[in-house]
């Protein structure tokens, strides 16, 4: 299954499923990003951590090891 | 007897202008309490409406739901709810985001699953041009009143003054949900709602607050065990009832909220800009040039504005003294009272300055890029994204850096970093150093081109980076409150915005008005107490005789300070000097005599006065400075009783490392005294950093002089 971390650069994909703990999942999903929502990897930190992502009309940024438990279709 | 007015409480998302709502309603006048069980401060406001006394207006912090897992997250159930004591607000103002409208108006169905009486004051309307939502038509669909504003331009104030006016009078709406719970979670809310507490309003959306807050992990405050145990749920079977919950509402506003949005809002801007300051590197070159003039700023633009202060202090105290008549009470009124009132007063352009650059970063949507690209750096050692220049301002001064700590929201991220902010190389170290070095450490060039005296001072500097980010990670590994758990990263990237400067400057006004009269208040009385350490008790007459004749019978004929000697004297037989004398046998294994231990004592009010202590002690009167020849070779002259030399270079950097580890600065636990309401961290601090600071300084006193470098 692929995660957030497959998707390229500036590429759009829907969520399918929230993985990860539960403090996690509830805090993200209250923020906007449920499976059916469509989102694009906007850009990466410098040191390589955490990563941005366009959810609805805001951007949000989560680290690698969180984004690797949500999966999406491309 | 007039009835009290009602409560209101303000809220919405963070990012979406809810101070600049506040600010504009109440004109900042408010009354500034605390939030109970939390250093969060509460803020309730007199805001007019039509046709009636106005209400108060309560300042809820900003938050994109009410389910809590942290203490700092439960305050907006609380607040609304009017949990512990606090008053139940009669109707909710939303500040809505129109430019990110689904997930800013989630809160708002969690507060009509309530039924609370809801204003939704829709926010950035001139922002969201033409994909703003046509507030008759949103307004219908929530079933609340809707009233668009534009902050920047003061527009839709009054409409939303009428809204609430009209709202008030409105019965209180039943409960309204936009989904319908499962069987299986309909029980649970059935059982839960059995075991609230009595204060709580008995419904099912308080149950569903419960169900998707209390777990086992949380840090909730003032669950009762017969609640936790209705709820008791694990992780696995939470989960299908939380994504019911939140799947359910975000169904709804995509299918009855999404088509009020006729495009979405053009982001242009902020994608170019962020194509730039989040870039791995024009970002990082743009972070290290920002983080370089704030730094400046402090470091250096507030040194002639604090020289100045300095000045006017000193000409008032002159001043004072010459009208008064020699006396003990003018001592006091002098040295105790406007040098203690002058201590406090001098930290002012630092706080002023760093709280006008952090509400710059904050409303202009920098901020959270800063945690972004530092979150990587700073979380191998525990600390947050946003820790990172409250650090840096310590490099300045640790009143304002551990007053900075406000721009973190959760308090285990706040305390560790006051923890550490002490041990970075404040400005006020410098003149120890600079005498130090100057003093001691000889002034050659290593490999034909190195001044060893300039290495010194960066290693002073690095060994001070080190330290800090040693302990920070050693604390958050080992200290229960400290520790650092698994906590989830997810933050916001607002969109870039024009900084309000109104609201900029009347935070940072705030920020230094509590400062003088809550802090300020510790320092002032804390000078008083030290400038009596010093002070007291005067020798007698009769000694201070026996004194004089016994340095004319010693007189070599060389021109002496008898002034200066005089007060070194006086200084010996005071409480601070017995003091330094009791604490020798704790001193002399790093190296230190009495004296040094007297230095100490005076630093304790600002780790710089350590020069001018070091003066007073070896009689060449206070009014000298690190640059001062006769007090280097005073120090270089100094012996022992058995007449060997008291600085060697070693004991030179003994004193600097205990310098640089040591929390010899009472604004400094003042500040963190104020910051986190409690005496314990503030005495864990001093406890821990002088415990280090002698450690260190023996082993590297005694390392050294096994070395054969005594």
């Amino acid at each position: 299954m692929a995660s957030i971390l497959d998707i390229p650069r500036n590429q759009s994909a829907v969520v399918r499923h929230v993985g990860g703990d539960r403090s996690f999942r509830r805090r993200i999903m209250e923020m906007g990003l449920i499976p059916g929502t469509a989102i694009r990897v906007v850009g990466v930190a410098p040191l390589g951590d955490p990563i941005t992502l366009a959810v609805r009309c805001g951007r949000i940024s989560i680290r690698k090891d969180e984004a690797s438990v949500v999966e999406v279709v491309t | 007897m007039n009835s009290p007015l009602p409560l209101v409480a303000l809220i919405g998302n963070p990012n979406t202008g809810k101070t600049t709502v506040w600010n504009a309603l109440t004109g900042n006048h408010a009354q500034v309490g605390n939030y109970p069980g939390v250093t969060v401060e509460r803020r309730v406001g007199w805001m007019a409406i039509p046709g009636g006394n106005g209400v108060n207006l309560l300042d809820v912090p900003g938050t994109y739901s009410l389910v809590a897992r942290t203490g700092e997250e439960q305050i907006a159930i609380k607040a609304v709810l009017g949990l512990q004591g606090q008053l139940r607000p009669e109707l909710v103002v939303v500040c809505v985001d129109a430019t990110n409208l689904e997930r800013s108006l989630y809160i708002v169905l969690q507060f009509l699953e309530f039924g609370m009486r809801v204003v939704v004051a829709l926010t950035m309307v001139d922002e969201a041009a033409a994909s703003a939502p046509d507030p008759e038509k949103l307004s219908a669909r929530l079933g609340c009143k809707v009233v668009p504003l534009s902050a920047h331009r003061r527009q839709g104030l009054d409409g939303l003054r009428a809204a609430i006016a009209t709202a008030l009078k409105d019965d209180v709406p039943p409960p309204s949900w936009r989904w319908s719970p499962s069987p299986i979670l309909r029980s649970k809310l059935d059982l839960i709602t059995e075991s609230l507490p009595a204060e709580w309003p008995k419904n099912d959306a308080t149950a569903l607050w419960a169900l998707m807050s209390v777990g086992a992990e949380d840090e909730l405050v003032g669950i009762p065990p017969a609640l936790r145990a209705a709820v008791a749920i694990d992780d696995k079977a939470a989960q299908p009832l939380d994504d019911e919950a939140i799947i359910g509402r975000y169904r709804w506003l995509d299918t009855e909220i999404h088509p009020l949005v006729a495009k979405p809002p053009d982001r242009l801007r902020t994608e170019r800009i962020d194509r730039l300051l989040i870039h791995p590197v024009s970002g990082l070159m743009i972070f290290a040039v920002l983080m370089f003039s704030i730094f400046q700023a402090l470091f250096l633009g507030a040194d002639p504005i604090i020289t100045a202060i300095e000045d006017v202090f000193a000409w008032v105290g002159a001043g004072v003294r010459s009208t008064l008549p020699v006396s003990m009470f003018t001592d006091f009124v002098v040295d105790g009272l406007i040098a203690g009132v002058g201590a406090v007063v001098v930290f002012l352009p630092q706080i002023l300055m760093l709280f006008f650059f952090l509400g710059l970063l904050e409303s202009s949507g920098y901020m959270a890029r800063i945690a972004f690209l530092m979150d990587r750096l700073m979380r191998t050692m525990n600390l947050h994204g946003r820790a990172f220049i409250p650090m840096l301002s310590g490099f300045a001064c640790a009143v304002p850096a551990i007053m900075a700590t406000r721009t973190m929201e959760r308090k285990r991220d706040r305390i560790l970093t006051m923890m550490v902010i002490p041990l970075t190389t404040c400005s006020a170290r410098l003149p120890i150093y600079t005498l130090l070095i100057a003093s001691l450490i000889p002034a050659t060039l290593v490999g034909g081109w190195l001044p060893v005296q300039g290495l010194m001072m960066v290693g002073m500097y690095g060994f001070s980076i080190v330290s800090t980010l040693l302990v920070a990670w050693v604390l958050s590994r080992t200290l229960r409150p400290l520790r650092a758990k698994r906590l989830p990263f997810v933050i916001e990237l607002p969109p870039y915005r024009m900084p309000i400067f109104g609201d900029v400057v009347r935070m940072m006004l705030r920020r230094a008005g509590s400062f003088l009269t809550d802090a300020g208040r510790i320092i002032v009385v804390g000078s008083i107490a030290l400038w009596a350490l010093l002070y007291f008790p005067r020798p007698s007459p009769e000694a201070l005789s026996s004194w004089r004749t016994e340095l004319a019978a010693n007189d070599t004929g060389a021109p002496e300070d008898v002034e200066g000697l005089e007060r070194g004297f006086r200084l010996e037989q005071s409480y601070a000097g017995r003091l330094g004398q009791a604490m020798e046998p704790v001193l002399s294994p790093l190296g230190f005599d009495w004296k040094i231990g007297v230095g100490i004592i005076g630093a304790f009010a600002a780790r710089e006065v350590f020069v001018a202590t070091m003066g007073v002690v070896y009689g060449i009167g206070g009014d000298v400075d690190e640059q001062t020849p006769r007090l280097r070779d005073r120090i270089r002259a100094e012996r022992h009783r058995d007449g060997s030399v008291v600085y060697t270079p070693l004991v030179g950097i003994t004193l600097m490392i205990f310098f640089a580890l040591a929390c010899q600065c009472m604004s400094t636990l003042a500040a963190v005294r104020r910051e986190t309401r409690s005496l314990a961290w503030p005495t864990f601090l001093f406890g821990y950093m002088t415990i280090l600071a002698w450690v260190v300084s023996f082993a590297v006193y005694q390392g050294g002089r096994m070395l054969g470098l005594g």
